[in-house]
């Protein structure tokens, strides 16, 4: 039990935090000389190496995350896993947190970039990673509001757009509601059961049985992750926070966020109350429905690409806790394999949304994608092929994630659930089907500024692929998905 | 493992898709998209050489593992899934070509979706996995959307979302009963499914609704049959033509391949209910039909109309009304796909199709109204044609399990000769009146091109249908021979829970 050992078992997250702060100080030795110079250029040079290094820094973790195995998956007597389950997510938010930065970097270029945008967004991985690696409540809840914090600030990062303020306050109000909601379910579990600990709480509840008081703290332990994923009735802030953050943020909190705090939604609940399925089981059947239907329902009258998309996410959300109201490892396969196709279909997604810009500017409204087909057909075809499969229809990608949490669902007996999501998958189709009317159906709007940026071309291509050939490649992301679902539950 | 015919013609029009992709300009896309469908169309050629009509069960079958877990890439055909292979295959060069001239906008895009469309079509056929089937089933949605919506008339938004839902509403359901019999069975292995798997009777009900859901809308069968006019009328001619000759042969051939043989005792228990639907289709529709003033319109009611006898054909569960059904299915596929091609004829030379804009056209058409007599004719049923084998078997299937169900279905006959030749009569008898007529001109080259082989098919299959039921007869044979067995052990499972449960309350008594 050398520190050595603990320390080697967190090889990743040890990097990750590390390269953090050699990047801030990197950014605030050269770019605070730069300021004094007053030339804005050099800020921007400094801006984007600070990017690129980040980038350069998740690649490199991302390479150690895939090769390095460590001796033991527990490290600081159980705090923190370094399992197949983390290691999964893991891999999804550093794609999703190197793309983010990519189209972060080309967001912010015009309009001046800063090397702290960079910085703060491998802080949030980090987060991030040690969300779905802890092992203990107090882990968790430190994984959590690093992620947090870090998220706050940038959702709030065009500091003189009054959108983006608003969207950082907004986010941070709630989010701070949640986490002290969160806390206070995890000083109740701490005191009902008298450990923080997921496995070790699992056997005392095991041992003498779900008592009243539990059930307050579960509850409310739920209350803070439903949250962090924006189900409903904690879905509030996310249309708002969607359209005021600037677009690669939205896209970083749309992907990574969502499937780290998805992960952990997983691992805390099926490590530590294995024995209290019934409990908890009706609130997460309650929440999945509510966030299926409500998120169809409610992106029918958007106007606004961002917003809608908000909405789109707490739907998807919706579709992935009913993996997990399974509560079986089909299931949790189900919402690994969901996760990483949401992930590159939503950013493939914000890297187009991002493309719509006139005269410099970004536009959002969705009329704005009128006869986009015309106008840039590339873009409208990745734009539609995306939503094609976000509404989950075959032979796209977006239909296998689907299928899998639905056959978890069958399995575990959850017929009406998933006869209620089939419905709301209707209804999402129609706004889906309303996007790519507008693109290939109606008279062009004036066209959006030619010419997109490399590092989002990369990132539409890939998102194409994985939407495209997804049924041809399946089975190797299908069985990783399996592995790492077998880890959670034997 | 032997050559994979089946992939390769199923795939065949994806490669001349990505083609095009490479090569967009409009004459080049064409012409690639006329030679991969007569490509495609030698291939089903070649299956249908290959395929032995001595076996009753799935041939030219290919496997390889796919998702995994009981899930994987089969494909195969029978009797019944064989001949759908060569009518889709040949009717697609001749959509191509009647889009030859009329689509003029964004012409690449337009043979991608329809070569897109085929291998989506031509899988449904051939899928031997149920994953893989929905996949196929429900992937056509996205390119016959959008031929709807991009190349369609004046109220295409509206037609193209009305399919999209209708159809997308129906299938989730199957999703969902697909994902119960995995659950049931371990695997979704068609082969399997059909050989090995007995489903317990109440289980069947739920899945054959779900599956009901799927193809009475696909068929479709009233009263969830509102799409198909709204879709048909603003569907470009090759769209229509696609959507009357294909799509709708989906459904009846879901029933033949699932519902019947899957879920006997539900296919029994279900029966009256499909009769009732498909003779108000039959009764109903046909009226709706005579009223109608869209030529189009007019043919999409006869469609439904059609596919009443067709459902009525296949839950008769004998010999007859099945083969009937899909004969019917097949000359349907040919006949009112002709007649969607007459319309588009006219349609390009004076924009409309309005009844009433028409009238005298044999004057300066003779040739048109020729060909147009033809079809007219095979879809009222005329003995000789195509039409009369399909509508006669399946009302003889009809007559053998109860009587009045075919008194009732031969109205809609008298009816469809009624709305049909009303038709023929106020669009090509008459005087020449209409001055906007005066200069029209009669079938092209290319239009002969189209419509000559059409009619020879029609008549062929009026004088000799025993070609496709050579092919048919032992797997249907077999169909009904499995599902009398299947029956009787659902019979006697009840039969033996009754006696249980009278032996029980027995020794409850005492």
């Amino acid at each position: 039990m050398s520190l050595q050992t603990d320390l080697l078992t967190l090889l990743p997250e040890l990097i990750m935090a590390v390269g953090a702060m050699a990047l801030l100080l990197a950014g605030a030795i050269s770019g605070g000389a730069s300021r004094s110079d007053n030339s804005i250029s050099s800020g921007e040079k400094v801006a984007r190496a600070i990017s690129w290094g980040a980038i350069a820094l998740l690649v490199v973790t991302g390479v150690i995350a895939i090769v390095w195995t460590p001796d033991r998956t527990t490290a600081f007597h159980g705090a923190f896993v370094a399992d197949s389950f983390a290691r999964f997510a893991q891999i999804l938010i550093l794609i999703g947190a190197a793309f983010s930065i990519l189209l972060a970097d080309e967001f912010f270029r015009p309009n001046g970039a800063r090397f702290e945008l960079p910085v703060l967004m491998v802080l949030a991985a980090l987060g991030m990673m040690l969300m779905f690696s802890a092992g203990s409540l107090v882990a968790l809840y430190l994984g959590m509001e690093l992620q947090s914090l870090a998220l706050y600030v940038l959702a709030a990062f065009n500091r003189d757009h009054l959108r983006s303020t608003e969207a950082g306050l907004k986010y941070f109000v709630l989010g701070s509601l949640a986490s002290g909601m969160m806390l206070y379910g995890i000083s109740l579990i701490y005191g009902f059961t008298g450990t923080v600990e997921f496995t070790r709480i699992a056997q005392v509840v095991g041992q003498t049985g779900v008592g009243i008081g539990l059930i307050f703290g579960i509850v409310f332990l739920i209350s803070g992750l439903a949250f962090k994923v924006s189900a409903v009735p904690f879905h509030m802030w996310t249309p708002d926070v969607y359209e005021g953050a600037p677009t690669p943020i939205t896209a970083y909190i749309a992907t990574a966020s969502k499937v780290a705090a998805m992960a952990l939604f997983l691992r805390t609940i099926l490590t530590s109350f294995p024995h209290a399925v019934a409990e908890w089981r009706q609130i997460i059947v309650a929440i999945s429905v509510l966030s299926m239907v409500l998120g169809a329902v409610g992106a029918l009258g958007q106007k606004n690409i961002k917003r809608l998309m908000g909405y789109s996410s707490i739907g998807h959300m919706g579709y992935m806790l009913l993996g997990l109201a399974a509560g079986t490892a089909v299931g949790v396969r189900g919402v690994l394999i969901y996760l990483a196709i949401y992930l590159f279909t939503n950013l493939g997604v914000f890297a187009c949304i991002q493309a719509m810009r006139r005269g410099g500017k970004p536009v959002e409204a969705i009329a704005d994608l009128a006869g986009l087909a015309r106008t840039d057909p590339k873009l409208a075809l990745i734009f539609s092929l995306s939503f094609f499969s976000l509404g989950g229809v075959p032979p796209l990608a977006g239909f296998f994630a689907k299928f899998y949490v639905f056959l978890a669902a069958i399995q575990a007996g959850l017929v009406w659930p998933a006869v209620i999501g089939v419905l709301a998958s209707v209804v999402s189709v129609v706004y889906y089907l309303r996007l790519v009317k507008l693109m290939y159906f109606d008279e062009p709007a004036p066209s959006f500024d030619r010419g997109m940026a490399m590092g989002s071309k990369a990132i539409v291509a890939l998102a194409g692929i994985v939407i495209l050939f997804f049924i041809v490649a399946a089975s190797p992301i299908i069985s990783s998905a399996d592995a790492a679902a077998k880890v959670l539950l034997p | 493992m032997s050559f994979p015919i089946l992939s390769l013609t199923t795939f065949a029009p994806l490669i001349g898709a990505a083609l095009i992709l490479l090569m967009p300009r409009a004459n080049v896309a064409r012409w690639i998209a006329l030679i991969t469908t007569i490509v495609t169309l030698a291939l089903s050629l070649v299956v249908w050489a290959e395929f032995d009509t001595h076996v009753a069960g799935f041939q030219l079958v290919e496997k390889t593992s796919w998702l995994g877990g009981g899930i994987s890439y089969h494909m195969g055909v029978d009797g019944i899934s064989m001949l759908f292979v060569v009518l889709t295959a040949g009717l697609m060069p001749f959509c191509i070509a009647a889009s030859w001239e009329s689509v003029q906008n964004r012409v690449p895009e337009y043979m991608i979706a329809f070569l897109a469309l085929e291998t989506l079509m031509i899988g449904v056929f051939c899928a031997l996995d149920l994953v893989l089937f929905y996949v196929f089933f429900e992937g056509g949605l996205i390119p016959m959307f959008l031929i709807i919506g991009i190349w369609g008339g004046k109220r295409r938004v509206y037609a193209s979302f009305k399919f999209f839902l209708y159809t997308f509403l129906g299938s989730v359901l199957m999703l969902l009963a697909i994902m119960a019999m995995y659950w049931y069975a371990g695997t979704t292995d068609i082969v399997t499914l059909l050989n090995g798997v007995h489903f317990p009777p109440a289980m069947q009900t739920w899945l054959w609704l779900a599956f009901f859901a799927s193809f009475a809308v696909k068929m479709p069968m009233w009263p969830v049959h509102t799409w198909l006019p709204d879709a048909h009328v603003e569907a470009p001619t090759a769209g229509s033509v696609i959507l009357a000759g294909i799509l709708l042969k989906m459904g009846g051939y879901g029933f033949l391949r699932f519902s019947l043989p899957m879920f006997p005792s539900a296919s029994e228990m279900f029966a009256p209910l499909i009769f009732t639907l498909s003779i108000v289709a039959i009764i109903y529709t046909s009226l709706v039909a005579l009223a109608q003033e869209d030529m189009k319109k007019l043919i999409a009611y006869s469609s439904v109309a059609h596919m009443g006898f067709v459902t009525m054909g296949i839950f008769t569960l004998t010999h007859q009304g099945v083969e009937g059904g899909i004969f019917q299915m097949l000359s349907h596929g040919v006949v009112s796909g002709a007649l969607f091609l007459c319309v588009g004829v006219v349609y390009d030379r004076m924009h409309t199709r309005e009844i009433a804009a028409y009238g005298g056209l044999v004057n300066r058409m003779p040739l048109y109204a020729a060909c147009f007599m033809v079809f007219t004719l095979a879809n009222v049923g005329l003995p000789g044609t195509s039409g009369f084998v399909g509508e006669f078997l399946t009302m003889l299937g009809a007559y053998l399990h109860n009587s009045w169900i075919a008194i009732f279905a031969t109205t809609g006959i008298i009816l469809s000769a009624a709305y049909a030749l009303y038709l023929y009569r106020r669009i090509v008898f008459g005087a020449l009146v209409k001055p906007a007529l005066q200069t029209i001109q009669d079938l092209s080259l290319r239009e002969v091109a189209i419509l000559a082989p059409l009619v020879v098919i029609t008549v062929a299959m009026g004088f000799y249908p025993k070609a496709v039921f050579d092919v048919t007869t032992p797997s249907v044979a077999r169909l009904i021979h499995d599902n009398k067995t299947a029956l009787a052990f659902d019979h006697s499972i009840g039969r033996l829970a009754a006696a249980k449960m009278a032996i029980a309350r027995k020794g409850v008594a005492r």
